[in-house]
């Protein structure tokens, strides 16, 4: 079956393609080439006029897993408000902060979404991060598991193991778990908070390992660094939401030592403590850091006013958290001596000045990032904002004046504290092509995503062109999956089921009997448990392949 | 792929597809038991033809359950009592489903899987779900849904707790292994002889709990007046009288004291042996009191539940529709009510015309007595005081096909394999092939 695009204003950053008008084939699933004149089209789109990307990709977005079912389960009013009505080709959902797995796929593709990424997977709860992506129409998926709070990875540091036995460990966790990538949060922190420690600064020892964020930071990264797993480490840093913690930022990334590392959410990292408040902006050092250093990505974390919940592996954050909650109410979990949690409803105000500050900062952090292929667009849903408020944040990007009108109505205090105003820049196309599409497939290692050369996977995106970017980016008009098209104007006209997506580094596999012996001796399950077999990941994926890609040699 | 120590079983065991299991008797180690929650995963069974044998690692729970006859090869469908084949019952439970216009999916002891499946069908059928457990599991949904809490999850209760209460629940009934895998081993990640103190809070101590426990006698239904005074005396608040609780005041500043002093205390309890009315206000007021005890000290909830699956269910619908039990998809988007929506009130008032009963971990847990039209879809051996509509025997996840289940503490979904070979459908198969037929 081949199909033809035609005459649709082509925006494939990864192949320096900037607005120009090409046609673009698709045959079984796959970008083609054009072919010889005499084959047969079988059908045809005139895309005259019409702006085309390859589907977006979001790295960083919390769509599956036991936090997020916390989030439903505390938030029936959230989904009472947004119901997702039964369609002959789509099921009944709900939910705008915590919204069901069915909705989440349906409205990332509507939004021209092919791809989501889960940032923090327990390995204990990895089966349901899984079967909730499973669970999730149309997008391609994965996850990155999350290591550094566990006591069996602390141990080994705090008993000076070689480097070689971690990066078994990590070999194994991502092979067992499935998962594309590994996390840390609050380096040490999530473990710290179980012996009663409220705060652990990158260069403060662990009460009981006497480790420091910034070894386990070096430790990890080194790891996934020598394992050759193409996405850098992912680090939620530490001190998070606390005022001054840019030194913390600063320092995760001197704790690198040169290699690679993705600092998510950097947003709620850059913040200083001068003022009145003694709450400001530190964008301008975070992100001179950013482009200083260039092992160092990141993606926003981008804060949008309005209802949401902040569901966070970060148990330690949260708690301190807790108590200004809207509505009020919290829950937290200390998880099988693996990691933890902490769920807290969150309404962002434009009137406060912490929030009003926040959204500011963020936006600064996009403007004065130089380089469009090592920042990420990403609310760290649902902690920022609803992923549905993507086509409004790329407005905020693309449209200097309609940022500053936004930016004239928030607190006064908090206006006088940011240089958002001065900051003229606004992203073009190609530069959203890029945040969204090539510079997240390129940093995940995927190389049939995030463009449309010959081979890659048929996930195309087709925009009406639209003054008002938001409109825009709302509602494509077409959104093709693996050649398919799955959504037209904005609806969803079938749901098919995407792929997982994963690495499989090598190991050596004496790390399984050690692993046996310790889960068999202080754990409640045993550590055989842990691993999930193929067969399982086509069920839980509803017979979707289970893509694994290479490792760097 | 990594596989860390291939259990010592013949044949291979395939997810979700029946096992061919040898003529002779083989032993399955490592066996993971689905009954009571806890989900302990170091069984060994020995299984004759199939007759299963629990020779290690049991419990009365689990052992009653394996061993249970009778084998798949007696038990058929049955339309109206009368034997029939699996394509006619099949086509018998679509033709009622057809007909239905608010069916009520109910019971729903079935893994992951079957839990998809039935979520799937309810949609399209536009019928009300709910488990046989709501009733216990609505107590602790409420306070999630309202306040929120602290809870902790089984490894770390065995590693850290130095203090656990066990509050008015027989948790060394309906969990018999759970003192001997989290409370009593003494070497720890932490510690090479962790001592944990348990105090029973309007509760009998286990039998064989190996020390001599703190009993405090409280009703429980006082408990919540009991949490109540607690917080209060943690706040430094001046407190009278010990209320109606029965116990004297200095025993609850004592426990307050010792809560305080405690560097991972834990709480314990199963919401289905709260039976007393507004039960969820009492649990709020426990889990408010162990958010005021982290102020200071570190403290954790441990809410135990799972049996019959009913973690499972409402994690899957949850994860699915924004929505647990007790909601129905009639009007095309899903409508949660745990008052209207109960399978109690349902049937009493006649707003369901049709009832769909699923129980594939316990053939006692039938169907409740109604004149509404029951397809069940039941573990084999189940005997009905007037048979239903229409009886599907299916199989047991863990012993006669593979699946997936959730833990206890809500963290964990744990692999189950099929032990004996089993022409009975599972309830993911059953249901696939009922909305085939609709």
């Amino acid at each position: 079956m081949l199909l033809k695009l035609t005459g649709g204003r082509v925006y494939d950053p990864a192949h320096d393609v900037n607005g120009e008008v090409r046609d673009l084939y698709v045959r079984d699933g796959q970008m083609a080439a054009p072919p010889p004149v005499h084959e047969r089209v079988h059908a045809e789109y005139d895309l005259t006029g019409r702006v085309v990307m390859a589907g977006a990709i979001d790295m960083h977005t919390h769509i599956g897993g036991g936090k997020l079912n916390i989030a439903r389960a505390m938030l029936p009013e959230d989904h009472r408000g947004d119901p997702v009505v039964r369609t002959a080709t789509t099921r009944t959902s709900s939910g705008h902060a915590a919204p069901g797995t069915l909705a989440t796929g349906y409205r990332y593709a509507e939004m021209g979404y092919t791809a989501c990424f889960e940032p923090a997977v327990l390995p204990v709860n990895a089966r349901q991060a899984h079967l909730e992506m499973g669970d999730t129409p149309i997008v391609d998926k994965g996850g990155y598991v999350m290591l550094g709070s566990d006591d069996y990875f602390l141990r080994l540091l705090a008993a000076g193991e070689p480097q070689s036995l971690i990066n078994d460990y990590v070999a194994w966790t991502l092979q067992a778990t499935r998962c594309i990538g590994i996390k840390v949060v609050n380096p040490g922190g999530i473990s710290a908070f179980k012996f009663n420690q409220r705060k652990l600064d990158l260069d403060e020892a662990h009460p009981y390992y006497r480790l420091t964020p910034r070894d386990i930071v070096r430790t990890l990264t080194r790891a996934v660094h020598e394992l050759g797993v193409p996405h850098p480490l992912h680090v939620h840093g530490s001190n998070l939401g606390v005022p001054g913690n840019v030194e913390s930022t600063l320092g995760t990334i001197g704790a690198a030592e040169g290699l690679p590392i993705h600092l998510t959410h950097i947003q709620f990292h850059s913040y200083g403590t001068e003022g009145n408040r003694k709450f400001s902006s530190a964008a301008a050092r975070v992100t001179e850091a950013v482009n200083m250093h260039r092992n160092v990505t990141c993606d926003v974390g981008q804060i949008l006013f309005g209802q949401t919940v902040t569901a966070s592996g970060d148990s330690m954050a949260q708690y301190r958290n807790s108590g200004h909650g809207s509505p009020r109410k919290y829950v937290g979990m200390d998880i099988e001596c693996d990691a933890g949690c902490g769920v807290v409803p969150f309404r962002y105000r434009d009137r406060n000045f912490v929030n009003a500050l926040q959204w500011a900062i963020g936006l600064e952090i996009f403007l004065l990032v130089n380089d469009p292929w090592r920042v990420f667009l990403t609310t760290d849903h649902p902690n920022g904002a609803p992923f549905t408020c993507y086509p409004h944040l790329i407005r905020l990007l693309m449209d200097r004046t309609f940022r500053n009108d936004r930016l004239a109505q928030l607190n006064p205090e908090a206006q006088a504290m940011t240089t958002l105003a001065s900051l003229n820049r606004e992203y073009s196309l190609y530069e959203i092509a890029i945040l969204t599409r090539a510079a997240p497939a390129r940093l995940l290692g995927i190389a049939e995503l995030g463009h449309l050369g010959p081979g890659a996977a048929a996930d195309i995106t087709v925009y009406r062109e639209d003054a008002d970017r938001e409109r825009m980016f709302a509602a494509p008009e077409y959104v093709f999956k693996n050649g398919r098209v799955v959504v037209r104007d904005g609806r969803v006209v079938q749901a098919p089921w995407g792929r997982f997506h994963a690495v499989a580094p090598e190991f050596d596999r004496g790390i399984e009997r050690r692993l046996g012996d310790h889960y068999r001796r202080y754990q409640t399950l045993r550590a055989e448990t842990l691993v999930i077999s193929q067969d399982e990941m086509a069920a839980f994926g509803h017979g979707a392949e289970l893509v694994t890609h290479p490792c760097r040699t | 792929m990594p596989s860390l120590g291939c259990p010592t079983v013949t044949g291979r065991v395939l997810y979700c597809r029946v096992m061919t299991a040898p003529a002779v008797a083989s032993e399955f180690r490592d066996v993971t038991c689905p009954f009571c929650g806890l989900t302990c995963d170091d069984l060994t069974i020995a299984a004759a033809g199939s007759r299963l044998t629990v020779q290690e690692n049991g419990c009365p729970i689990a052992t009653a359950a394996f061993e249970r006859a009778p084998a798949s090869v007696e038990v058929q469908p049955r339309i109206r009592g009368g034997a029939t084949t699996s394509p006619a019952a099949v086509a018998e439970a679509a033709r009622l489903l057809r007909g239905s216009r608010q069916p009520l999916f109910a019971g729903l002891g079935t893994d992951v899987a079957g839990a998809r499946a039935i979520a799937r069908v309810v949609d399209r059928c536009g019928g009300v779900v709910d488990h046989m457990n709501s009733a216990a599991m609505q107590r602790n949904v409420q306070v999630v849904q309202d306040t929120g809490w602290i809870t902790t999850t089984l490894s770390e209760v065995r590693n850290r707790a130095d203090l656990v209460i066990i509050a008015g629940s027989d948790v060394g009934r309906r969990f018999p292994r759970f003192f001997e895998r989290c409370i009593e081993p003494e070497v720890t990640l932490f510690a090479e002889r962790r001592r944990c103190e348990v105090v029973f809070l309007g509760a009998d101590p286990a039998a064989g709990l190996g020390r001599a426990p703190t009993l405090i006698p409280c009703p429980p239904e006082r408990l919540g007046e009991a949490f109540a005074i607690m917080r209060a005396l943690l706040a430094g608040r001046p407190v009278q009288s010990p209320g109606t609780t029965g116990v004297p005041l200095s025993t609850w500043s004592g426990l307050v004291e010792r809560l305080r002093a405690a560097r991972y205390g834990v709480v314990v309890w199963a919401a289905a042996e709260f039976e007393f009315p507004h039960a969820e206000l009492t649990i709020q007021m426990l889990c408010e009191l162990i958010k005021d005890l982290n102020r200071t000290t570190r403290c954790s909830g441990l809410p135990l539940g799972g049996s019959d699956a009913d973690l499972t269910a409402e994690s899957v619908l949850l994860w699915q529709s924004g929505f647990g039990t007790r909601t129905a998809y009639g009007l095309g988007r899903a409508e949660y009510d745990p008052y209207h929506f109960s399978t109690a009130q349902l049937l009493r008032r006649g707003e369901a015309d049709l009832m769909v009963w699923v129980s594939s971990f316990s053939e006692t847990r039938l169907p409740p007595r109604t004149d509404v039209p029951t397809i069940v879809l039941g573990r084999a051996g189940m005997v009905f005081e007037e048979e239903p509509a229409v009886y599907i025997p299916v199989g047991t996840p863990g012993i006669d096909h593979a699946g997936h289940l959730f833990r206890a503490d809500r963290v964990v979904a744990v692999p189950l394999r099929g032990l004996r070979a089993s022409h009975l459908p599972s309830v993911a198969q059953a249901i696939d092939a009922i909305d085939a037929a609709l």
